[in-house]
């Protein structure tokens, strides 16, 4: 049996990297792939918690946050296209017409 | 299945849903021209659902397991969602006709964003807050951005959507930890939990509070996680800002009275000292900041995160003043701070929006009412009697004397002196200052001209006749603090 | 057990930190991609069949493709300037982090999870069905608000796809 800390610790780590994804990378792509791995690491804490648990409310959320995660996914990708297409660079520190 | 009693309970979500999806059928048949339809066929909806809210009144129901709390807190703030949300259309009719992006998705967008508002006042898990607050928060990276082809609004749909993505990493990792603490995601269950459990000083619940607690503060933005909103308000079309400002802020604060009051309130120790040191970092990060603006769109995005600092004190007095204060705060908030968005779109000459500061010069002797009423909206947000904005904070601020908050009350005064500045100044460019160069030229429109109108007189009515508005606040919370 | 967790969960941070390292963005989609699998090895480990399930077909497949086509139609796929608009900005974030691990570790590693009032073992979802229908049955009973609301998410999320994208509305 593997303790529920050793997830938790990993999920704790997958977090941190992507939140330092965010703040390092200047890309917007990759900016939002690193959201995506911190979603990914809330999901792993909340699976393990939830088989600590004994309670499957905590996959249940896991799956809404899969639904979650798909919109965002699309809206997301959409204003990057828009972007893209428009002005021809996804690089946040280019895209500054506004006072960041 | 959800029995009728559920469905009743719920109905004025039923119809917001409803409705939306009615506008995006009714678009379909609309020629381009009458598209000004959709904007009185949504303001119509708002009404009905506003009209089964009060119907619902007085009402106490926990429905679909747990999930939803219809109660007298949730219709007042649904009510102050629905009002702004009605004001905010009533300016984007015109304005969304004159840059070319009148389009049935604006308002479906925007009747989803105000349900997704609702769903946060009304929650009763987490779960529900976390979806409520993604339907408002997709709907308003679209419309942020609805501008299409503008570079500026794509910049700052991006931005939003970046930021208010990573937000919510924060805000889901805080209630998984939360989850991993007491095992349950309903509100009402955390606070049993905590009781039963002995869960008080545990280190898992208070990270995970703090983490949700981060998650919040970037949706109603406080200082130091309001980087993105002058950009985004700047960038977005004004009356989406607006909507904005008044609404997600409106909302978020709702989500926040909610988790706090249901499931963390034994742990109210632990977060008030927090909360006031970000209530200051809010305020005057805010007000100083908005000192060195010159465009309005900006300084009012500044002054947003100021009052949203203000609030705040309510939240941390947590006595039954305090907290039906901030209720009456959000009310007058969403009054003064809508109406002067819709000054500034009324100041516009078809496409072109004047939006520096320089050309509200000679505004005065020009536009007399539009002055006047720009003026009434200034000094209530500055918080000079006889306006809304100067009940409010006298509320506000003596709520927080009362829970031995004195400190943080004073240095909200001196707050407010300094941003008195910056909000007066606007009436004296306005009054005193003679135009150089171009010329400022306004926009006329009925339905601008009604949003105006009852900004105005909601401004000035909160202000001088506060009682029905403050016992319906008081009323609201009952269920929580007692007397 | 043990050691097939580090099995996977050695891949799966080595690929998180790769998602965020690499220069092409094309590899960090497809670093995501074994990071996602990997993930859902370990749901499968903590008796999660469905969310597992989901997650490869849903997450790993269809999102992830949609990322990758993104990248490739508009050919992302090259690295970014090397100019740095804030030099300090690499060090803080780092600093932030670190701390932050730090904090998250440290509290994680000291906690010990109680099972709640009524827990239920993996032995007992099998007797009442198996993990599908278990959750399947909750998302339709306890969680029913929360599946409609889903649905409104995904509406709005078409809508504003098409809104955002669409070249001419």
């Amino acid at each position: 049996m593997v303790p529920v800390a050793n997830y938790l610790i990993l999920s704790a780590v997958l977090f941190t990297i992507g939140v330092l994804g965010v703040l390092i990378r200047r890309n917007a792509i990759v900016i939002f792939m690193s959201i995506e791995i911190m979603l990914n690491a809330a999901n792993l804490a909340f699976i393990a918690l939830a088989d600590a648990k004994g309670s499957l409310a905590g996959q249940v959320f896991v799956f809404f946050v899969l639904a979650v995660a798909a919109a965002e996914v699309a809206v997301g990708l959409a204003i990057i296209v828009a972007i893209s297409r428009q002005q021809g660079t996804i690089d946040v520190d280019e895209i500054n017409l506004l006072k960041w | 299945m959800p029995t009728t009693q559920e469905l009743i309970a719920i109905s004025p979500e039923i119809i917001l849903a409803l409705w939306a999806l009615s506008v995006m059928f009714l678009d379909l048949l609309i020629a381009q021209s009458r598209k000004s339809i959709l904007a009185y066929w949504s303001l119509l909806g708002l009404l009905l659902a506003g009209g089964a809210e009060f119907s619902l009144w007085g009402r106490e129901e926990i429905l679909f397991q747990g999930a939803f709390v219809q109660d007298n807190l949730s219709l007042f703030l649904d009510l102050v969602l629905l009002l702004a949300t009605g004001l905010s259309l009533l300016m984007a009719k015109g304005y969304i006709k004159d840059l070319e992006m009148e389009h049935g998705e604006y308002y479906t967008l925007t009747l989803f964003a105000t349900l997704g508002g609702m769903l946060m006042a009304g929650a009763g898990d987490l779960l529900i807050v976390f979806l409520g607050l993604e339907v408002l928060s997709l709907s308003l990276y679209v419309l942020s951005g609805f501008r299409r082809t503008e570079p500026m609004a794509q910049e700052a749909s991006l931005k939003y959507f970046l930021l208010g993505a990573f937000a919510s990493g924060f805000l889901l990792y805080g209630i998984a930890l939360v989850f991993g603490s007491t095992g349950t995601t309903l509100l009402g269950g955390i606070a049993v939990a905590i009781t039963e459990g002995g869960l008080l000083g545990d280190p898992l619940l208070l990270l995970g509070l703090g983490l949700l607690g981060v998650g919040l503060s970037f949706k109603v933005a406080l200082v130091p996680f309001h980087m993105w909103t002058p950009d985004v308000y700047e960038g977005a079309p004004t009356p989406v800002a607006g909507y904005m400002s008044v609404v997600a802020k409106a909302a978020g604060f709702a989500a926040a009275l909610r988790i706090f009051l249901s499931a963390f309130l034994q742990l109210a120790g632990d977060w008030t000292l927090l909360l006031s040191l970000l209530a200051l970092l809010t305020m005057s990060g805010g007000n100083i900041i908005a000192l060195a603006q010159s465009n309005m769109k900006r300084l009012l995005a500044y002054s947003s995160i100021a009052h949203a600092g203000y609030i705040l004190l309510g939240v941390i007095a947590l006595n039954s003043w305090g907290l039906s204060s901030v209720l009456f705060y959000l009310a007058a908030y969403g009054f003064m701070n809508l109406g002067a968005f819709a000054v500034i779109v009324a100041l516009r000459d078809g496409e072109r929006e004047y939006l520096a500061l320089n050309d509200y010069a000679g505004l005065g002797s020009r536009h007399p009412l539009l002055a006047l009423s720009m003026a009434i909206f200034m000094l209530s947000l500055a918080g000079v009697p006889p306006t809304a904005g100067f009940l409010a904070k006298f509320y506000i601020f003596g709520a927080a004397v009362q829970a031995g908050y004195g400190w943080l009350a004073i240095l909200a005064v001196l707050n407010s002196v300094l941003a008195a500045f910056y909000y007066l100044r606007v009436i004296v460019i306005m009054y005193m200052r003679e135009p150089a160069g171009q010329v400022a030229k306004m926009t006329h429109s009925p339905a601008l001209a009604l949003a105006i109108f009852l900004a105005v007189i909601g401004t000035v009515q909160l202000g001088l006749f506060p009682a029905a508005v403050v016992e319906l606040a008081q009323a609201s919370l009952f269920p929580f603090l007692g007397s | 057990m043990e050691a097939f967790f580090w099995v996977v969960a050695i891949p799966a941070t080595v690929s998180a930190v790769g998602v965020v390292m690499m220069r092409d963005t094309v590899y960090s989609a497809l670093l995501l991609v074994v990071h996602l699998l990997a993930v859902a090895v370990l749901f499968v480990l903590l008796n999660a069949q469905l969310i597992a399930a989901v997650q490869v077909v849903v997450y790993a497949g269809a999102i992830m493709v949609l990322f990758l086509f993104v990248i490739m139609m508009l050919g992302l796929g090259r690295g970014e300037g090397v100019k740095e608009k804030l030099p300090l900005q690499r060090p803080v974030a780092l600093l932030f982090g670190g701390a932050m691990a730090i904090l998250l570790g440290v509290v994680m590693s000291q906690t010990t999870i109680q099972p709640v009032a009524g827990a239920l073992t993996p032995g007992d979802v099998l007797a009442m069905g198996g993990n599908t229908q278990v959750v399947g049955r909750l998302l339709f009973s306890d969680y029913l608000l929360a599946f409609e609301v889903t649905s409104i998410l995904l509406l709005v999320a078409i809508i504003g796809a098409v809104v955002l994208a669409k070249r001419r509305l």
